[in-house]
This record gives structure tokens, C-alpha cells and sequence, in this order.
């Protein structure tokens, strides 16, 4: 089962190159290469975490270099679980996009395939810099598909998105050289044993170098203040595009969690736990802005698009308590929250395209084709996003408050994440209240043509919502699952044996 | 030596940091350009400044120059000389598609449309 590890990066990168060199021209074909592909990496990752539940971290040598001189993948329940959410994920958005969405511009296939990729890259990757490399695909990749289609409105955005992770990925390589230049390494594991034997003189430069790639991945998870691109870009990304980039911001709350409870978790002695006193109130800003957000919004995507910042600030409040109960919870909000934003921006995108002139402004407006359906899509969507009973957003919610109980900051958690809940209720409820509701006191019916029943954007659309349907249903066993994910992250002795063998493991214990 | 390099190293960031809050793509793309050296000398320097050292570690040999940040670097340059390019091209086509080159899309002078667009 080993070798298989590699499959979830090899997959979509032999599939990307098929598609654009030998398929290009005919778009059937390139949908049934890229969907076929995307079917067989739920079945590979499915597998993988089936495997990684019954067994300790694994390990992939790339050309079977021994670590800590190679490059490393490892598989264990956390990137085994991130990798088959993000091919569920792919096969919503490369079913919805195929109906229509891909003919807009070129390579759309491609591009996706490329994307999965790399996400499935850094999740799976156990070196920094390597990590950096998936980063820079990943970030390729979204560049042509946030453009993809072109439009003034895309490309102004898109250029500050461009702008913003380039600046990122030049800060994310000033944090990987001061790490290096302390350490002497790059892998993960081994950075886990060396940053306890390092020199009290460089500890300095050690943290100071964490704590800019910590900035980076922060970037990426949209916290405050560096929050800013992330309304912009989604909310004109193309619909199947920000749904993908629902998995985008968790690639950054999965590399802090990965990197600041591995590297400097409980070993690393005076520097155990780094991240928490920054992280935990920058997430608590993030959810107040980001639902303050969600009130103010005059367009639909940008609405959807703050709601996004606000359950990222859910979710790293979670994830900063670094305690195995906190982190539980924050894994079972990640999954219920890519769901719910993706299904909101698929479900948007069908609404968008039904109101015609009026796009996705927050007018009152006629009528539209099958509203009564979407109404009803669109509101299981907005009940999981703001965490009402009984979808899986309220169980999250739950959870991560009884985790919050034994800290210190619990009066703050609790008062803010139940605050911003309101909130996020009172703009949804306004949004869909003038998008369905109000719409019946107006003359008149929008028609647009071609707008009838298309299947495969639906089933996408109810696929991501079903999720948020199991995750409730099964929510016990689940939740076993992720105690048990969320133990062996903090048995970092596992994963360090897994990559290094017993003898550095010995060695930790010194 | 260690003073010419960190003193460019600062010098780069400095100036790459001042042009890429510029407000208009072109100094923008300059700035990340610069930012992208300095990112790179400094990767370069991570690995302790050594002259006419091998780079491979053989019986005998004590002092040595480490490789990987050389490896490292190279990656680094392909990387960022990839994203010049595509931000270049990606500027260009939004001076043709929206008329001007400030990195908002509106010309300089003109009062931001904060109220209608977020």
C-alpha cells in the first residue's frame, strides 16, 4: 500500500498533461478524461484513508532517497482524510463545471487536474520546502483557472490575487532560509528534533523564521489582517472555481496545524506551541470582520465570499487551543464548512445565472425560473454555513465550544462565536428573504434562455449539500474518527518514527 | 563580505517593499522582481558564506560549502522568473481590458467606488 501514497499527486499530473496535449480540441473528451480521473482519485484517496486508520504514519521515499536527505510524502488519518475531502470536492466542481462552466475560456480541465495536484501535494508532503513547490503549483494553477474566462472585473481582482501570493510566496522562502540556516534541515520530522537542541543563541532567529512562514499560511487560511484578497477573489472567481477554492484556504489551516503541533508542538521546549498566543485572537478578529461581512454585503458571491473568512476564523479558533478535543472539533467544522461554501457558491452561481441583468446584486428583482427549488437548496445551504440545528454546522459549532470550555479565553470564544452565529443568520436570512421571498410581490418573470433543468450542475449542488447531510447522520462515527485523527497528531513520536526510524525517535527522548 | 551581502539583501527589500505598494501595475511588477532577488541572495546565504569551497562532501575534506541551498535557490530563480512572466502578461491584458493601470482598475485621482463594490 506504500507506493500508493504517491498516486494522489501522479494521478491529476499525468491527467492534466493527457488532457491538454492530446484531447484539447474536443471538450466531451477532455470531460471525460478529467471526471473519470477525479472518480478514480476518490476511489485511490478512500482507500487511503481506510488504510491510514488501520496503521501507523507511512512513509514514501521519492526515488527512494532515505530522509532526512529525500524528499518525503507521509501518509497518515490527517493527510489521508484532507486528501479524500479534496477529491469529493473535485468531483462536485468537475461535475458542475462540465455542463457548461469549462467552454468559457481554455484548459479548464487542465488547469483543475493541475490543482489537484497540487493540493493533494502539500497535503501530503513531509518537507518544508516541498511544500513551498506544491504551494507554487497550486497557486499556478488557481491563477488560470480564477481567470479563467477573462472579464474586466476578473482580471482586476485576479492581479491582486496574483500580487498578494507572489509577495506570499517570497515571504514563505525568507521563513524556509532562516529555519534552514538554524537547522540544518528541511523535513519535518527531523525539524521536530532539532528544534529542541537548538543553540539558545539562534532560537531567535528559529522563531522569527516560524513565525513568518506562520504569516504565510495565514495568507492563505485568510486570517486578519491579511484577509483582504480573499472577498475580492471569490466573489468574482467563477462559481465551480470558488467552490475549488473552498479546499484552498484549509491547505493553510492544515499547514499550520501540521507544521505548529509537529515542529513546535510539546517537544520543542521553549518553543512549544509558538503559534497559539498570535493565533488565537487573530481568528477571533477574522470571525467578527468576516461575519460583519456577511451583514454589510450588497452582492450575493461577496456575501458567500465573508461568510468563507468567518468559518476560517471558526476554524482556526478551534485549531489555536491545540488541544486534541479543540482539534477534533476544528477538523469536523473543516470538512462541514468546505462543504457548505462550496455548495453555496455552486447553488449561487444557478441563481446568478437565472436573474439575468441583475446578476448577483441584493435587489429586489421579478421572479426566476425554478426559484421555489433553488430557495430550498439555497437555505440548507445558509442553515449549514450558519450553524443551525440540525445541520452538521450547529454539531461543529457545538463541539468546538465544549472544547473551548477549559480555556482561558472561553468567555471570548464562546461570546463571539455565538455573536457572529446571529449574525451570520440575520445576513443570510436578509439575503435570501430579498432573493426568494420579496421577488413574489414583483410584476413579472425573468426569462433567460437555456436556464431549464440542468442536470449535472444540480447534482453537483445537492452532492456538496449531501455531505453536509452524512457528516449530520453519521456525525458519531465521524467524530470517533477525528478523535482518533486528532490523537495521533499529537503523538508526533509515531509520525518522526515513520520517517526517521527508532533511532531518532531514541533520540527525541533525550 | 557578510556586510556587502546583507546590506544588498536590505537595500532589494527595501526598494522592492516601497514599489510594490505603488498604486500602479508597473512599479508593482519591478517591486516583486526585486523582492524575488533579494529573496534569493538571502536563500543563497542561508547555507553560511563561503569562497572556493567544494561543494561535495568527500574523505578529507572539512571545509565545505553547503549544496542544498544552491539546489534550493535554483528552484527558487525557475519559480520566480515563471511568475514575472505570467504577471507581466496577466498586467498587460488588464491595461487592455479595463483601460488604465492602476492596480484597482481606476485611474489615479478618481475617488475610490468603495460604496457600490467590495
Amino acid at each position: 500500500m506504500g507506493d500508493w501514497i504517491v498516486v494522489p499527486i501522479v494521478l491529476p499530473a499525468v491527467m492534466a498533461a493527457l488532457i491538454v496535449l492530446a484531447v484539447r480540441h474536443d471538450i466531451i473528451l477532455q470531460r471525460v478524461f478529467s471526471i473519470t480521473a477525479t472518480l478514480a482519485l476518490v476511489a485511490v484517496t478512500f482507500s487511503l484513508v481506510i488504510f491510514a486508520n488501520g496503521h501507523d504514519p507511512e512513509m514514501y521515499g521519492l526515488s527512494d532517497w532515505p530522509a532526512p536527505f529525500g524528499i518525503v510524502l507521509v501518509l497518515d488519518r490527517l493527510s489521508a482524510m484532507m486528501v479524500f475531502l479534496t477529491s469529493l470536492l473535485g468531483l462536485g466542481v468537475v461535475l458542475f463545471a462540465s455542463s457548461e462552466w469549462d467552454q468559457r475560456g481554455k484548459h479548464f480541465h487542465a488547469l483543475f487536474q493541475f490543482q489537484l495536484m497540487g493540493v493533494n501535494g502539500a497535503f501530503l508532503t513531509g518537507d518544508i520546502f516541498n511544500l513551498f513547490v506544491f504551494f507554487e503549483v497550486l497557486l499556478i494553477a488557481s491563477y488560470g483557472l480564477m481567470l479563467h474566462g477573462a472579464g474586466a472585473d476578473r482580471l482586476k481582482a485576479g492581479m491582486q490575487y496574483v500580487v498578494i501570493n507572489l509577495t506570499g510566496s517570497a515571504l514563505f522562502l525568507v521563513g524556509v532560509g532562516m529555519i534552514y540556516s538554524v537547522t540544518g534541515t528541511l523535513n519535518m520530522a527531523d525539524l521536530a528534533i532539532q528544534v529542541a537542541n537548538v543553540a539558545s543563541g539562534d532560537a531567535a532567529l528559529l522563531r522569527a523564521g516560524a513565525l513568518i512562514l506562520l504569516l504565510v499560511f495565514c495568507v492563505k487560511a485568510a486570517l486578519v489582517p491579511i484577509h483582504f484578497w480573499l472577498p475580492g477573489t471569490y466573489a468574482n472567481a467563477p462559481a465551480p472555481v470558488a467552490a475549488l477554492f473552498a479546499i484552498m484556504t484549509k491547505v493553510g489551516a492544515y499547514s499550520v496545524l501540521r507544521i505548529y503541533s509537529l515542529a513546535f508542538g510539546d517537544m520543542a521546549g521553549d518553543m512549544a506551541w509558538l503559534a497559539q498566543p498570535y493565533l488565537l485572537p487573530a481568528a477571533l478578529i477574522t470571525l467578527v470582520l468576516g461575519m460583519t461581512g456577511v451583514l454589510a454585503a450588497k452582492r450575493l458571491n461577496t456575501l458567500i465570499a465573508f461568510s468563507v473568512v468567518g468559518s476560517m476564523g471558526t476554524l482556526l479558533t478551534s485549531i489555536a487551543l491545540f488541544t486534541p478535543e479543540s482539534i477534533a472539533a476544528g477538523l469536523y467544522y473543516l470538512l462541514h464548512s468546505t462543504f457548505s461554501a462550496a455548495a453555496l457558491f455552486l447553488i449561487a452561481d444557478l441563481v446568478v445565472s437565472r436573474r439575468g441583468q441583475y446578476g448577483d446584486s441584493l435587489n429586489t428583482a421579478p421572479t426566476f425560473h425554478q426559484s421555489g427549488f433553488l430557495a430550498v437548496l439555497f437555505f440548507i445551504g445558509a442553515i449549514g454555513m450558519a450553524g443551525m440545528p440540525p445541520l452538521s454546522g450547529f454539531i461543529g459549532k457545538l463541539l468546538i465550544l465544549d472544547a473551548a470550555r477549559d480555556s482561558g479565553a472561553m468567555v471570548w470564544i464562546w461570546a463571539i462565536i455565538l455573536v457572529t452565529s446571529l449574525m451570520c443568520i440575520i445576513g443570510f436570512g436578509r439575503a435570501g428573504s430579498v432573493l426568494f421571498w420579496k421577488s413574489s410581490s414583483v410584476e413579472g418573470e425573468i426569462t433567460v434562455e437555456g436556464a431549464k433543468w440542468p442536470v449535472l450542475p444540480i447534482i453537483a449542488a445537492c452532492g456538496m449539500l449531501g455531505g453536509l447531510v452524512v457528516l449530520t447522520a453519521f456525525g458519531g462515527p465521524v467524530t470517533d474518527y477525528l478523535h482518533s485523527v486528532a490523537s495521533q497528531i499529537f503523538d508526533t513520536s509515531g509520525y518522526i518514527d515513520a520517517v526517521l526510524g527508532d533511532a531518532a525517535v531514541a533520540q527525541l527522548g533525550q | 563580505m557578510e556586510f556587502l551581502v546583507a546590506s544588498s539583501i536590505g537595500l532589494l527589500t527595501a526598494c522592492g517593499t516601497y514599489l510594490l505598494l505603488r498604486g500602479r501595475t508597473f512599479p508593482v511588477v519591478i517591486g516583486l522582481a526585486l523582492l524575488s532577488y533579494a529573496v534569493n541572495v538571502f536563500l543563497f546565504a542561508m547555507g553560511r558564506l563561503t569562497i572556493n569551497m567544494p561543494p561535495i562532501l568527500r574523505e578529507g575534506v572539512t571545509e565545505y560549502t553547503d549544496p542544498l541551498p544552491q539546489a534550493l535557490v535554483l528552484t527558487a530563480i525557475v519559480i520566480s522568473f515563471g511568475m514575472t512572466a505570467l504577471i507581466v502578461v496577466l498586467s498587460i491584458r488588464t491595461f487592455l481590458e479595463i483601460g488604465n493601470d492602476h492596480v484597482d482598475g481606476r485611474p489615479i485621482g478618481e475617488p475610490s467606488e468603495a460604496g457600490d463594490k467590495n
